[in-house]
């Protein structure tokens, strides 16, 4: 059996808003992976740390602020300064379609907007995670 | 064939079972005079005025800011001019935070949830041309709740307004904010005395205005039940009670002024019940547990916003009609004043067509539908008194619990509050996903959507305030400020009431990000352990 998928849950920026966070945090472990979660407030660069430290697959990202394009790019490029390319970036939350497609461009795996199934996200982050890195619209 | 599981579910949104029918069978314990009396009189079940709506409508009050100051400021004249009867500030994250629009946590965040205020300079601007004896403000910041007020109060000044005739609401409840909304700065005990400090400075000076805000709002939208919603937020009230007791205070001098904030969510009937056992808990524990024999202490003044999270992304246009059917329930609850949310706001802050439909969603209720011409109209439904007293009983439960634990800090420190929300939340969410609970167009009956027109907030917002702040740091009389942030950090050090520094401090210009600062030297920042 594969080991358990590694998921670091983090929440960028300024905004306190958990319920997301949480929610998926517990729907991740329900579904068998290993999810640290960050707590609040993270730049960047701790969650860049904390995804190294812990050695995960899988970064998820929750932001409902409006931040998310001052964001999300630094993390990309701290990834990529550290050679990390190969941990996949998920972002949840409030992000209109064309700031989705944005972040996609700069490499994020899928963006998941509100109303997105709990089991649609297991399900991507176990393909993606498996190696298939399948681009799907959520 | 999904809806086939929903139907036979008959719980609220809350997951409480509702029995097939409610009939004298139902309510042998209930006692008319004791659980209800008459609208007006305690324990106020049916209403804090004995006319409700007839002397006066609630007060339509759309919560509101985005960007700069200047341009919320344009919003507040659109609003009044669309015969909204009283405004409400919503503050940007930076701001909610205690931080500066030049700091280096603000970028990417100036403006985008709400306005933008630094310094008294933004509140000036925010206010232009709005009378403050005459409008009523409410005011939606937190941990640094006591510098905003004292930027208000020194408008208010400026004007030559009276600060005995200011008259409006500071949310001003921390507790609420480490138990749902997260946006704390300090720890616990600090930010309680800065609560007390604003409760006391309120009764000696403005006896027109709310210094705090109860607010079950945040914790239901963290994932709560309405019972969980309606004992966190009493046992929160509770607790500052008991700090201004401790402070020296009597309970007939400031309780009259404290003020409530409910949820008002889809289940229409057990919103409606949770607003009724709200007074009548209030009323009781004001009375019997603190002693409180003003009539005013007694009564339970809330102020009700629809549920924002259950606005949804698909088919924006439902949520209308949720809204809707939201601000009745909460009209028939009683409210004294009402937000209704815009149909964009699961996207985003709402333009100004949105929000002119929620306002006329008010107007509506409150105009045509007839529901305004009779108090409590859904008093004695053999429904609705049973899930009242259902809900008052799991209310006074949780507050044993948390007696129990030492309070309501001790509950928060504990987590107890938090993980309660938590657990709700999720099994919410489990419902959903499992189609249990259906939502219309995410879960069920889903179609294409059509894309609405949004408000932006770009980058512009954040180069206008920063560079206004560096103005503005370069202007004024820096000798002045440094004095007045030494004189509020000594202040802060010792046990005095820290309004009167904050309002010179203030009055000298120093910035809200200065002021926070001081106040972080003092009682350190706060960190909750992060727990799934």
């Amino acid at each position: 059996m594969n080991p358990p998928i590694r998921v670091l849950v983090a929440k960028p920026g300024l905004d306190g808003h958990d319920r997301g966070a949480k929610v998926i945090a517990r729907a991740l472990r329900d579904a068998g992976m290993e999810v640290i979660y960050t707590g609040l407030r993270q730049t960047p660069e701790m969650i860049v740390n904390a995804a190294l430290q812990e050695d995960v697959q899988v970064i998820g990202l929750s932001i409902l602020s409006g931040a998310h394009l001052a964001i999300v790019p630094r993390v990309m490029e701290l990834l990529r300064e550290k050679d990390m390319t190969d941990v996949k970036v998920i972002v949840g939350g409030i992000v209109p379609d064309d700031d989705a497609e944005a972040l996609k461009q700069q490499g994020v795996a899928a963006v998941f907007q509100p109303g997105a199934s709990l089991d649609a996200i297991v399900d991507f982050i176990r393909r993606s995670a498996a190696g298939g890195a399948g681009d799907i619209h959520p | 064939m999904d809806m086939a599981v929903a139907e036979k579910q008959h719980t609220t949104i809350s997951g409480v079972p509702v029995e097939p029918l409610y009939g004298p069978e139902q309510l042998r314990d209930f006692v008319a005079s004791r659980e209800l009396g008459v609208p007006g009189e305690f324990p106020y079940t049916r209403g804090i005025h004995e006319t409700m709506y007839r002397g006066r409508l609630w007060t339509m009050r759309q919560f509101s800011g985005f960007a700069t100051p200047e341009e919320t400021n344009r919003r507040y004249h659109y609003l009044l001019q669309q015969g909204q009867t009283g405004l409400s500030v919503a503050f940007d994250l930076p701001t909610l935070m205690g931080y500066d629009a030049d700091h280096s946590l603000a970028e990417g965040e100036v403006g985008k949830c709400g306005a933008s205020i630094s310094s008294l300079e933004d509140m000036e601007i925010l206010f232009r041309g709005i009378p403050l004896g005459d409008v009523t403000v409410s005011m939606t910041i937190n941990s640094p709740a006591a510098v905003l007020w004292a930027m208000y109060l020194a408008v208010a000044e400026q004007q030559g307004v009276d600060w005995k005739a200011v008259s409006g609401t500071l949310q001003n409840d921390i507790l609420k904010e480490y138990i749902a909304q997260k946006e704390y700065i300090f720890p616990p005990r600090p930010s309680m005395r800065l609560v007390t400090d604003t409760i006391e400075f309120g009764t000696r000076h403005t006896p027109r205005f709310n210094p705090i805000s109860i607010s079950g709002y945040h914790i239901r939208e963290a994932g709560s039940t309405a019972v969980q919603e309606l004992a966190f937020t009493l046992r929160d009230g509770m607790e500052y009670v008991e700090w201004a007791l401790e402070r020296g205070m009597q309970v007939d001098e400031f309780a009259p002024r404290l003020s409530f904030f409910f949820n008002a969510h889809n289940d229409f009937f057990e919103e409606i019940a949770k607003y009724r056992a709200a007074r009548k808990l209030w009323a009781y524990a004001m009375r019997d547990r603190f002693g409180a024999t003003e009539e005013r202490s007694l009564k339970l003044r809330f102020h009700s916003q629809t549920a924002g999270c259950s606005l949804t992304w698909q088919q924006p246009y439902n949520n209308v009609v949720r809204t809707a059917i939201q601000a009745l329930a909460a009209v028939l609850g009683g409210t004294q004043s009402l937000h209704t949310n815009s149909l964009d706001e699961a996207y985003a802050l709402p333009s100004e067509q949105a929000v002119t439909i929620a306002l006329r969603t008010q107007q509506i209720l409150g105009y045509e539908s007839g529901v305004a011409n009779t108090p409590d109209p859904l008093g004695g439904s053999y429904f609705v008194e049973r899930l009242t007293l259902d809900m008052e009983q799991a209310a006074a439960d949780y507050f044993r619990r948390i007696d129990e634990m030492g309070g309501m800090i001790a509950a928060i420190e504990k987590g107890f509050p938090q993980s309660e929300i938590a657990n709700a939340s999720y099994q919410y969410q489990r419902a959903v996903e499992a189609k249990e609970k259906l939502v219309v167009g995410v879960n069920a009956f889903q179609s294409e959507d059509q894309p609405i027109e949004l408000l932006q907030i770009d980058r512009t917002a954040e180069e206008c305030q920063v560079k206004k702040l560096a103005a503005l740091r370069a202007r004024r009389d820096n000798g002045r400020v440094r004095k007045a942030l030494d004189a509020l950090r000594r202040a802060a050090e010792g046990t005095e009431n820290t309004m009167p520094f904050i309002l010179d401090a203030v009055r000298a210009y120093a910035t809200l990000g200065e002021i926070c600062d001081a106040f972080r030297q003092v009682f350190g920042s706060y960190q909750e352990t992060a727990h799934i």
